[in-house]
């Protein structure tokens, strides 16, 4: 075993993974599966000379975190689906006033309360609408413990590189698994950029600063939010990440991300086992979305099979892609439950038989 | 050592704790490991399972449907994942707990009076470590000091003076 190597809760992981990114403010409502997030927050966050406060409602942790970020400083919230739905009003508002922060969510299964299994039936809401008007987050989806940590620190640096929320998006799965991650004794933290536009104080020595997302006159408004969309421009040149897992000679390839995607990796060895050409591609950034890859892939595969813990949402984005190039076929369990690898070899045995 | 382990019973019976302490010396040994519990409220007083994947290779889906190993603490537990144990796997079962009759020929079983034996040696609520060390013997883990490593690790750090008791609950199982 390496050293400083401990077996974490993802939940854990990741609230570990934030302090050490230079998180100095965490504002949360407990709510399974993500509590532990705010319970480990709430242990650490004092001895790293951060602030930890339990609000008292999903609404006022998101305003809060306006606040926070609103001064400079690295702030994050965490929540699970309908404490999500909470705080898309000001997630709105903090995407319209430039700022940045991070949010973690860990998806349970909905609609409504719903149920506390894990479920990946958010994607819509976080991948295109986390609240009203003409904007994005970044969206990473880990589907391990350890690259949990990697994704949260990246989340705060480009959080703040382009002063935008980005949403960490997890399921039950995740949150409470326990897998081997790496934290050195020592906090290696980045040199933070110099945030001009913060509103901590001028000290009459340069004018202040305000943050506003209220812009009354429809042409001023237009011009800010076309001016986002080039910065969301760049974005999608710069951001999108994927895992390729033995796509290079696949005739089959299913595309799924977070927890899902270690599920059909299991069910791609087993096939391989049996001399299958099939291989997973798995979107770790869901906005930007890996569209050049997925229209590459459709080119040259028979068939592509998405699957997901919903009904079927993220197909949506991967047909738009595809144009039916070729046909894009769906596997998916809801309400809680999980796919199984037999589920995915069985899908796979019609799809050739179809064929 | 690798391999993919269920470990159920009553929540209360330590079987979460039962399997971390078997992650971390899956984690000790240099494999990669995964630890699944079943969570929410079912932890409280219902059943609790939790679902261990030791390999030197990365590990897909956390979640063991099929396991080599079953550790069952309770007649629900036993009842529910008998069926699911693959062929040629093992069910270490607290026979102080467990009276049913065994329904499959092509797997093993091995009984351990666990609930009776840490009441016995004034070591209770460490029934889920005694039948630990007993699945350990069952599988030839040999490395007493990775154990007693891994219960160190798993222990909290308020509670340091339960790891003494931990391992003598590990040597009962295993010599059982």
């Amino acid at each position: 075993m390496k050293k400083n190597t401990y077996l974490m809760k993802g939940n854990e992981a990741i609230a570990e993974g934030a302090i050490r990114a230079g998180c100095k403010a965490f504002f949360g409502y407990p709510i399974t599966p993500q509590t532990e997030i705010a319970a480990y927050m709430s242990n650490k966050m004092r001895e790293s000379g951060g602030v930890y406060l339990q609000a008292e409602s999903e609404i006022s942790a998101i305003n809060m975190v306006l606040g926070a970020a609103a001064t400079g400083t690295r702030v994050m919230t965490s929540s699970s689906s309908p404490g999500i739905s909470l705080k898309t009003e000001t997630i709105s508002y903090i995407a319209a006033s430039d700022l940045p922060c991070v949010i973690v969510d860990v998806q349970r299964a909905g609609p409504g309360l719903g149920g506390i299994q894990p479920s990946q039936a958010d994607y819509f809401q976080v991948v295109k609408a986390l609240g009203h008007g003409d904007f994005y987050c970044l969206v990473y989806a880990p589907s391990g413990v350890g690259e949990a940590v990697e994704i949260i620190h990246k989340a705060f640096d480009k959080a703040n590189q382009y002063r935008m929320p980005v949403i960490v998006l997890a399921d039950g799965i995740l949150g409470q698994m326990m897998e081997p991650v790496c934290f050195d004794d020592e906090v290696k933290q980045d040199k933070l950029v110099e945030k001009n536009w913060a509103t901590s104080g001028h000290q009459e020595k340069r004018p202040p600063n305000i943050v506003n997302s209220l812009i009354l006159n429809v042409n001023s408004l237009e011009q800010k939010i076309v001016d986002r969309f080039k910065k969301y421009e760049e974005i999608k040149l710069n951001e999108i990440m994927v895992e390729e897992y033995l796509i290079d000679d696949a005739e089959i390839v299913i595309i799924a991300y977070g927890s899902t995607a270690r599920i059909a990796k299991t069910a791609v060895d087993s096939m391989r086992a049996d001399g299958e050409k099939i291989g997973v591609l798995r979107p770790i950034s869901l906005w930007p979305f890996p569209d050049n890859k997925i229209e590459e892939i459709s080119k040259k595969v028979k068939n592509i099979l998405v699957v997901e813990m919903s009904m079927g949402q993220m197909i949506l984005d991967v047909k738009a892609v595809v144009q039916g190039r070729c046909p894009v076929d769906f596997c998916g369990r809801t309400g809680g439950n999980v796919p199984t690898p037999t589920e995915i070899i069985d899908k796979v045995s019609s799809i050739k038989k179809e064929d | 050592m690798e391999g993919k382990t269920l470990f159920a019973g009553f929540g209360g019976q330590g079987i979460l704790f039962a399997g971390k302490v078997l992650s971390y010396i899956g984690l000790i040994d240099d494999n990669n490991v995964s630890w699944l519990p079943s969570y929410g409220p079912e932890m409280r007083g219902g059943t609790a399972n939790c679902s261990v994947c030791i390999s030197k290779k990365p590990i897909g889906s956390p979640i063991v449907l099929e396991p080599e190993n079953l550790i069952a603490m309770n007649i629900p537990s036993f009842k529910k994942f008998e069926e699911s144990v693959c062929v040629g796997g093992n069910i270490i079962l607290d026979s102080s707990l467990i009276k049913e009759s065994k329904t499959r020929v092509d797997i093993s079983y091995y009984d351990v009076p666990a609930t009776y034996l840490a009441k016995k040696n004034n070591l209770e609520k460490l029934g889920n470590i005694i039948m630990l060390g007993k699945f350990l013997k069952v599988i030839g883990y040999k490395d007493k000091e990775t154990v007693a490593k891994g219960i160190e690790k798993s222990v909290s750090k308020k509670r340091k003076d339960l790891i003494e008791k931990n391992i003598e609950a590990f040597e009962i199982g295993y010599n059982n």
